[in-house]
């Protein structure tokens, strides 16, 4: 395999797995803008017991999984307590703080940066990339799937159907940085060295679009925009300098008509259920508004 | 606990947004097996009622009693182990959830804790949690629509998904607000059918609804709202020859309005 293939797919890989680490909370309708900052927390985390205690990353990994995970579970409390667009905001700022410590933190290199001694190869990756992914279809196929759509689509009635909004809130979120420091934490170790200044809110942006873009109601969502991201622009490499431009393009078309992302639920239900033509005429025909007030 | 003593008492009850007196000290019972229907002018508090029972929001004074049982300030989320469902005046399916995983999050209250949420209900084609929701769905005549978004879905077919969504956490005392509201005539009977069918049971109900004929039909008791107090409460016969409860809904004869304008809001 050439080193350019091979980057190419550990890219994928490592993309792969940050998506289902930012398709936890969007799924439970959190817009998670410090995603970069658990992917930091995972990497360095992983690097250090790497690099000072000689764990094997297969130990390091999950550890560091561990360790984004609990610390989302320390700050989910008072930043769950905002919404939407301050949600947002308070985990953006989050995101900023992990940055900047790290920046200040001189026992990880500081601003120069932190090699990472331990490598591992595209099969390693590709292989923790695919527990991750199946992990995630498992859970999703249990009853937690279905509680955190409903937490996602009506918070009130979910309460009162006895779902624990708060607690699907905090496991969504505090399982999706645990995931997102796992793909840091496999960057880490693939590329051998890390930098602060790389765990940037546009690498939070870039996770978030890979759900939108792929669809955030279902677990092949994530899978889908991850690759359709990593794998596009590679494919305009050809166009040269104006490969962002079209990749740019490329994402507000697919976005202007598939505003609910590539896959969704609706359409997964047509392709795997009974074919059926659903009475659309009639709900038209009803056509009473729905409230969906709070 | 003696077979005549009420499902449902709510003591005293009051309950106020800023000056607005909602509710006010409202006392009335619901009898165990027995429909009991909550009428009233818009306005009068019949859908607060519902939302002082389920939780969503706590009185300001008085007491809520199930089965004898201070209920008052249990939270929301955990009225619904109590064994009190209900739907909603304006349908609340979850959009991105199909009918039949809508009718699953009704089984959430008796699937708490680690075991019962990772229970893989979508993983094996024949789980029994699936399949008694898909039971409950067929046996309303829904079965058709298990895989449908609920959003596409006709009005009358989304209130009845509700219905079932709601008996799925088997509760003792079910609250329907408006259940017949918005739908047409075919389709109120459907919906009369299947809650005779439901009723069969024993179950208690307590329903907001404006259509008499439907009431009359459904329920042995009426307790009459007016802002937020009890006018009155009997048989559905007895309330539709009652003077007050015609005054309410139709006016006052002709001399009267000020006087009962400025008698109200003292």
């Amino acid at each position: 395999m050439s080193g350019y293939l091979e980057g190419v797919l550990v890219l994928l890989a490592v993309n792969v797995v940050f998506a289902y680490g930012g398709f936890l909370p969007l799924a439970a309708g959190q817009l998670n803008l410090g995603l970069a900052g658990f992917a930091a927390i995972g990497a360095y985390v992983s690097a250090y017991l790497s690099n000072v205690f000689t764990l094997a990353p297969v130990i390091a990994i999950p550890l560091a999984g561990v360790a984004a995970g609990i610390v989302a579970l320390i700050v989910a409390v008072p930043v769950l307590r905002t919404r939407g667009i301050y949600l947002a905001l308070a985990t953006f700022a989050l995101g900023q703080i992990v940055q900047a410590i790290i920046l200040n933190l001189e026992v990880v290199g500081g601003a120069a940066g932190y090699p990472v001694a331990a490598f591992i190869r595209l099969p390693a990756i590709a292989a923790a990339a695919a527990v991750v992914v199946t992990l995630v279809w498992l859970l999703f196929a249990t009853r937690f799937g279905i509680a955190v759509t409903a937490v996602h689509d009506d918070e009130r009635v979910a309460d009162l159907m006895g779902i624990d909004v708060r607690a699907f809130q905090i496991a969504a979120f505090s399982l999706g940085s645990a995931i997102t420091g796992i793909g840091g934490a496999l960057y880490a170790h693939h590329f051998s060295f890390i930098e602060a200044q790389y765990f940037n809110i546009s690498l939070s942006i870039t996770i978030v679009l890979y759900v939108l873009l792929g669809g955030t109601q279902t677990v092949i969502g994530p899978l889908l925009g991850a690759a359709v991201f990593t794998l596009l622009p590679e494919l305009l490499r050809a166009s040269a300098n104006w490969r962002y431009v079209a990749f740019a393009a490329a994402l507000i078309v697919i976005m202007a008509l598939r505003p609910e992302g590539l896959v969704t639920g609706a359409q997964l239900r047509r392709l795997f259920g009974i074919t059926r033509a659903e009475p659309r005429a009639a709900a038209v025909a009803a056509g009473l508004p729905k409230e969906r007030a709070g | 606990m003696s077979a005549n003593e009420p499902i449902l008492r709510l003591d005293s009850v009051s309950k106020h947004f800023g000056g607005l007196r909602v509710i006010e000290s409202l006392t009335f019972a619901v009898r165990r097996g027995v429909r009991t229907a909550l009428i009233g002018p818009n306005g009068a508090g019949k859908t607060t009622v519902f939302n002082l029972i389920t939780g969503v929001f706590s009185v300001d004074a008085g007491r809520i009693l199930l089965d004898g049982i201070d209920i008052t300030d249990t939270p929301s989320r955990l009225r619904i182990g109590y064994g009190i469902a209900r739907n909603f005046q304006n349908i609340r399916l979850m959009p991105h959830l199909s009918a039949l995983e809508n009718v699953m999050v009704g089984q959430h209250c008796r699937n708490r804790g680690v075991r019962g949420v990772l229970h893989p209900v979508n993983l094996v084609p024949r789980n029994r949690w699936r399949e008694a929701a898909r039971a409950a769905l067929a046996d309303a005549a829904l079965i058709q629509y298990e895989r449908s978004t609920v959003g596409n879905l006709p009005y009358g077919v989304q209130k009845r998904i509700e219905l079932v969504r709601a008996l799925m956490a088997q509760p003792r005392l079910l609250l329907l607000d408006e259940p017949a509201a918005g739908l047409n005539p075919a389709e109120t009977e459907t919906l009369q059918a299947q809650l005779e069918k439901v009723c069969i049971g024993g179950l208690t109900v307590l329903v907001v609804e404006h259509d008499m004929h439907f009431v009359g039909a459904l329920c042995e008791d009426v307790i009459v709202l007016d802002f937020g107090r009890k006018i009155v409460e009997g048989s559905p016969e007895d309330i539709r020859h009652n003077p007050l409860v015609q005054e309410i809904y139709l006016g006052a004869p002709a001399a009267e309005p000020m006087e009962r304008h400025s008698a109200r809001s003292a």
